[in-house]
């Protein structure tokens, strides 16, 4: 019963964000599906994490380097005249697994806080190799020349099949995490997490299953860079800063950790929450950063778990 | 010509060490007693660097500005102590984390909103301008000396505290077994607000210091806190020893690769090559040496405990 409770909520959410076109469009308001695809880029980066972080319990406080790497991925091919969006694909989910193997690799070695700082480490340090490359840009960053070409199947040009895209990867994202976690190799996740010395003594050890799940968490943060830097047109370091390693971690934590649609709302709550104080103010930051720690202190199970359908025992 | 710049990257690189170390200590002890990941240590920084300057400039006196600064520093450290931090204790590290990167929005945003965006200028006091002649025809800034000199003092302070006093005793077993301080009757909390309090002011003499050296601006604070994290990753968390290591180590590691990787590449490989790869690996250096550290050390050079 509650699982099916769950369930309608999900789907509502996602058939009114499949009506925000045709509903900006009545409203002529056109501003709507810019902000709602950012959102829903952001959900995708936030359902990576939530497997590593929700899942798994790593505290990854480096994914924005994924984000980065996918975006940098689309941006240097196109600045050599390659826009083929599927080779752009290719190529970002290659290089972000890539390079989430070798951090995986030395960082799933550490546990507690070091991983946590050796996880940033990584991404300042892709951060800083970012900002050195004056021929992608450099500090400054760089206009993309041409957004990813999908020959005919979607024009990314048009706001309203890129919002279609994004909203089609978002649930394929949804679908694949929801079978992934309750899959066995879900299960020895979040036992892992649960217990790790019990995971060892039922003859599992964790490493290689704890590694496989943040390679797959970074390909799918590297689509999310993919979309994002079409999406802004513009490609630049900041993507990687740790501020916003920051905030997709809160996104997650907002939402509900380790909940399948948790990190989709947390995204949406935290960015519309953003976009509305700035409107109200420019110092929205004095708000918005108060109203972070309430929320860790005081809403501990995340929105998600005040929506109907929530599991009330853990 | 090559030795005197030799000496002046390694007073410059003891420097940056030495000011590490004043904001690492603080946060290693923290860490070390209660168990807290404080992001936000990088924010008592930038107020110690603001209201230093402030009261400096209100008062017409760098000394008053400096006492003030100071003590302002250590009122906001404990409110922020009482009204938000103490809960967060006996939570997780992921928790502690998202509410102290809270509390650095809110601090930026605070002196946004006092002081502006823009730097702030911070004058170095008349009677530490000028400079020393250390060897023939090297002229390194009395105030960087100065600096130096401070570090050291603080060092060799906190080690008298932590080790031949009763207050560095109780902090001392408080990091190994709180529970059991608790239980012999020493009042855990004030212990924890004091030591709190006291790391602030160090992170404030810190921003006061670094003041006239680099930018005062709101964010300051976060740029020099990652480095930090890294000397007490890699000087083992908890560890008022390992903090100062790691502090030197990356203090150096940092300055002379700054100053010497790109020629040094530009030699090895072709100049043009290394004129692009120089600065990108200068700055990659110190969460290199992080990650060798951790990967064959994971504990840290001076670890007080593992995780």
């Amino acid at each position: 019963m509650r699982a099916h409770l769950r369930l309608i909520v999900v789907i509502a959410g996602l058939a009114l964000l499949a009506l925000v076109p045709a509903i900006a469009a009545a409203l002529n308001q056109p501003f709507y599906i810019d902000l709602l695809r950012r959102v829903m880029i952001f959900a995708i980066a936030a359902l990576s994490l939530n497997l590593i972080l929700g899942y798994g319990g790593m505290i990854s406080f480096g994914h924005a380097a994924y984000l980065g790497i996918g975006a940098y991925a689309v941006a240097i091919l196109s600045h050599h005249g390659i826009h083929n969006g599927f080779l752009q694909l290719a190529v970002a989910v290659g290089a972000s697994a890539g390079i989430a193997l070798v951090i995986g690799a030395v960082s799933i070695r550490t546990s507690g806080i070091y991983f946590i700082m050796i996880t940033l480490a990584f991404t300042q340090m892709l951060y800083y190799l970012g900002i050195s490359i004056e021929e992608y840009g450099g500090d400054d960053g760089m206009r993309l020349p041409r957004r990813s070409e999908f020959s005919d199947l979607v024009d990314l040009g048009n706001p309203v099949s890129f919002y279609y895209l994004v909203l089609g990867v978002l649930i394929a994202f949804l679908y694949l995490s929801h079978r992934l976690v309750n899959s066995r190799f879900g299960m020895v996740i979040r036992a892992a997490k649960s217990n790790e010395a019990r995971t060892r003594a039922i003859g599992i050890a964790p490493y290689p299953y704890r590694l496989v799940a943040f390679v797959i968490a970074g390909a799918m943060c590297g689509v999310a860079g993919m979309l994002l830097v079409n999406h802004t047109n513009y490609l630049t370091p900041d993507f990687m800063h740790w501020t916003r390693s920051g905030e997709i971690m809160f996104m997650v934590i907002l939402g509900g950790l380790g909940t399948i649609g948790g990190p989709v709302l947390g995204a949406f709550v935290l960015l519309l929450l953003e976009d509305l104080l700035s409107g109200w103010t420019q110092h929205w930051q004095i708000i918005l950063g108060p109203l972070l720690v309430l929320a860790v202190l005081f809403a501990k199970r995340g929105l998600a778990g005040l929506l109907p359908g929530a599991r009330r025992d853990d | 010509m090559n030795a005197i710049l030799l000496v002046e990257q390694t007073l410059n690189g003891l420097q940056l060490g030495v000011m590490l170390f004043l904001l690492a200590a603080g946060l290693t002890l923290v860490f070390g007693i209660m168990n807290m990941v404080n992001l936000a240590h990088g924010s008592f920084y930038m107020v110690g660097a603001y209201l230093t300057v402030a009261a400096a400039n209100w008062t017409g006196s760098y000394v008053a500005g400096v006492v003030l600064g100071l003590a302002g520093t250590l009122l906001v450290g404990i409110v922020v102590e009482l009204v938000a931090l103490r809960t967060l204790y006996e939570r997780d590290h992921l928790d502690q984390v998202l509410a102290t990167f809270g509390l650095i929005l809110f601090f930026n945003e605070l002196v946004a909103i006092l002081w502006g965006r823009a730097a702030l200028f911070a004058s170095i006091p008349a009677f530490f301008s000028g400079h020393v002649e250390i060897v023939a025809n090297l002229r390194y800034p009395l105030y960087r000396l100065v600096i130096l000199g401070i570090g050291l003092a603080v060092a060799l302070l906190l080690w008298y505290v932590v080790a031949r006093t009763r207050l560095g005793m109780l902090i001392r077993a408080g990091a190994s077994n709180r529970t059991m301080v608790a239980a012999l009757g020493i009042n855990i909390r004030l212990l924890y607000t004091l030591v709190f309090g006291f790391g602030a002011v160090l992170a404030g003499l810190a921003g006061l210091l670094a003041g006239p050296i680099y930018a005062v601006q709101p964010g300051m604070g976060e740029l020099i806190l990652i480095q930090v994290f890294v000397v007490i990753v890699i000087g083992g968390i908890g560890s008022i020893r390992g903090a100062l290591v790691g502090a030197l180590v990356v203090g150096m590691v940092d300055t002379m690769g700054r100053a010497f990787l790109k020629p040094v590449l530009g030699s090895i490989i072709s100049p043009t090559a290394a004129e692009a790869a120089g600065p990108a690996l200068a700055s990659m250096l110190i969460y290199l040496l992080m990650a060798v550290v951790l990967a064959l050390r994971p504990q840290g050079l001076f670890g007080a405990r593992g995780n």
